[in-house]
């Protein structure tokens, strides 16, 4: 390693991506695989429970929606700790052997964004024009007609909280680290290797992965932008 | 209708209060969901993974991606390796997480074994840790003992003496006790005289790689396994400055988890595979690492009779009995 670092460590970076390196494709691949997963869990847990939050009116609702918020900013450490003293063998639900396996992972990060999904769907469905609501009542809708009217409105900023979700998802590292114990070719993904690649000083595949997890990180900004646009 | 929106809002409520509970119960309902999802993509828990938590030591210098290489080719079993410290190894091991452990200091294992939680251990290898530093010695250890080096580099650091410092692991590692009893065998208490002691002693919390590489930015001193250095050499300006003193001897063993304490480890699978580490084929790949690409084996495996007697005292070559 003589020469500059940086500048040699992104041109192998760039190798490593072009070649379509296995390690690289397979670090990739589960990453997507984990966060996916977990936002499609996530997702048809905290939609309706959202939706059911913004329709109901009970007491207490503006603290659970303040409760949710703060629950935005969730470190994923904490949430890694606690779901680690759940999973472990001597944990609660130890008996699921889901420590350090993939669906551990991915049960941890469907805690770690429902807050998030549930708060933004929220939200969403408050970004509905009051007059709208007035018109689509005053055309004599039904309470249910109103709904399904209201969500139909609010897909689009309901699916940008979902892309928000995911986006939380495949970057973290806290909860990822903890509860997959990055084992190689079982639990290792693209933060956890970037984390384990910079130990090692094997910085170019550090790069070449930064490179790919900002890749993802650009592709959900531009999904998000064209949801928002239309 | 009005009642079944306020059962409908109370039920939302509760599930609210449990999320708002750091969200621990809700982790049972995906759980459920995801379990079958995970069996049929990766094999979660089978006979055929076995779970071994590590030293990062041995992890850094590639040796365990060796191993894996050629023992999953001849067997088949999916070796799931998990590299943390060695105090952290030994408490995953304790909560039953893990088949089996590949760890480095004497005393902990031993403690370990004592608790019941560790059986049939066997010692595979070893190496030397060495005191690396900068080229131009700041303190002047070169030629000492480790301990006398040790006593020396504190009372510089102590006298802040321009240049010296020493960068720790700190994270309870097998490196961080053998750091701590050279204190002790320096004459200080590590807790009360050595930790905090002023900008000298840097605790770094990571593994050996980081601190390596802390090490060198700092240009300080630092413990180090001989082969995580070796692997990392050239990528340092860091050199050894006391080698091969035997006080600075490093064992490895590999302890299985006890299956009468978690029943549900692959405790078949971690016999197996320590009987392969000790066997002839398995010490030959260990003492034959290391040697194309660092000019010298990292480490040097273990034969009877000679593990039995000072230093090694353990058992290196009985196989371990295979459970049914």
């Amino acid at each position: 390693m003589n020469g500059n670092p940086i500048v040699e460590g992104f041109i192998e970076a760039i190798r490593l991506i072009v070649s379509l390196d296995p390690q690289v494709v397979e670090i990739t691949i589960r990453s997507l695989y984990v966060s996916l997963t977990a936002t499609f869990f996530a997702a048809l847990i905290a939609l309706p429970l959202g939706a059911l939050i913004y329709f109901y009116e009970f007491r207490g609702k503006h603290a659970v929606v303040s409760t949710l918020q703060t629950l935005y900013a969730l470190p994923t450490v904490i949430v890694g700790l606690v779901m680690f003293l759940l999973l472990s063998n001597i944990g609660p639900f130890g008996f699921l052997r889901l420590l350090y396996t993939p669906g551990g992972m991915i049960v941890t990060q469907t805690v770690l964004i429902i807050p998030l999904l549930m708060g933004l769907t929220v939200s969403a469905l408050s970004g509905i024009d009051r007059d709208k609501r007035y018109t689509i009542t005053a055309l004599g809708a039904s309470r249910l007609q109103t709904i399904v009217t209201i969500i139909v409105e609010s897909r689009f900023a309901v699916m940008s909280s979902v892309l928000l979700g995911f986006g939380r998802a495949i970057s973290e590292v806290g909860t990822v680290m903890i509860i997959g114990g990055n084992i190689r070719g079982a639990t290792r993904v693209l933060t956890t290797a970037i984390a384990l690649n910079t130990s090692m000083a094997n910085y170019s595949v550090s790069i070449a992965l930064g490179i790919i997890l900002l890749a993802v990180a650009l592709g959900v900004n531009i999904a998000l932008s064209l949801v928002q646009r239309r | 209708m009005k009642m079944n929106v306020a059962i409908l809002s109370a039920g939302t409520i509760a599930i609210l209060f449990i999320l708002a509970l750091l969200a621990g119960c809700t982790g049972t309902a995906p759980g459920e969901n995801v379990t079958p999802n995970v069996t049929t993509t990766a094999p979660a828990a089978g006979a055929n993974v076995l779970k071994i938590a590590t030293t990062t030591s041995l992890e850094n210098t590639g040796l365990l991606a060796e191993l894996e290489r050629v023992y999953e080719r001849e067997t088949g079993m999916d070796l799931q390796f998990i590299a943390q410290g060695t105090g952290q190894a030994l408490d995953t091991a304790r909560r039953g997480d893990v088949d089996l452990v590949l760890v480095h200091a004497p005393a902990l294992e031993k403690e370990f074994e004592d608790e019941g939680y560790g059986i049939d251990p066997r010692c595979i290898a070893y190496n030397y840790f060495i005191i690396v530093g900068p080229e131009d010695d700041p303190a002047k250890i070169r030629n000492m003992s480790a301990v006398e080096a040790f006593r020396t580099i504190a009372i510089a650091g102590m006298n802040n003496t321009p240049g010296v410092a020493f960068v720790s692991r700190g994270d309870n590692s097998g490196t961080h006790a053998q750091e701590k009893a050279l204190w002790k065998e320096a004459g200080y208490n590590y807790t009360t005289e050595i930790l905090d002691s002023g900008a000298w002693y840097v605790d770094a919390g990571k593994g050996m790689g980081d601190t390596l590489i802390l090490a060198d930015e700092k240009k300080a001193y630092t413990l180090s396994d001989e082969g995580t250095y070796l692997s990392f050499a050239n990528r340092l300006a860091l050199v050894p400055i006391i080698s091969e003193s035997t006080e600075l001897m490093n064992r490895y063993s590999a302890i299985a988890v006890n299956p009468a304490k978690y029943p549900n480890t692959n405790a078949r699978g971690a016999a197996d595979f320590i009987n392969w580490l000790i066997s002839d084929e398995g010490k030959q790949l260990i003492g034959d690492f290391g040697k194309v690409e660092f000019g010298k084996p990292l480490f040097v495996p273990l034969y009877a009779p000679e593990c039995t007697g000072p230093p090694f005292n353990c058992t290196c070559a009985e196989p371990v009995p295979t459970p049914a």
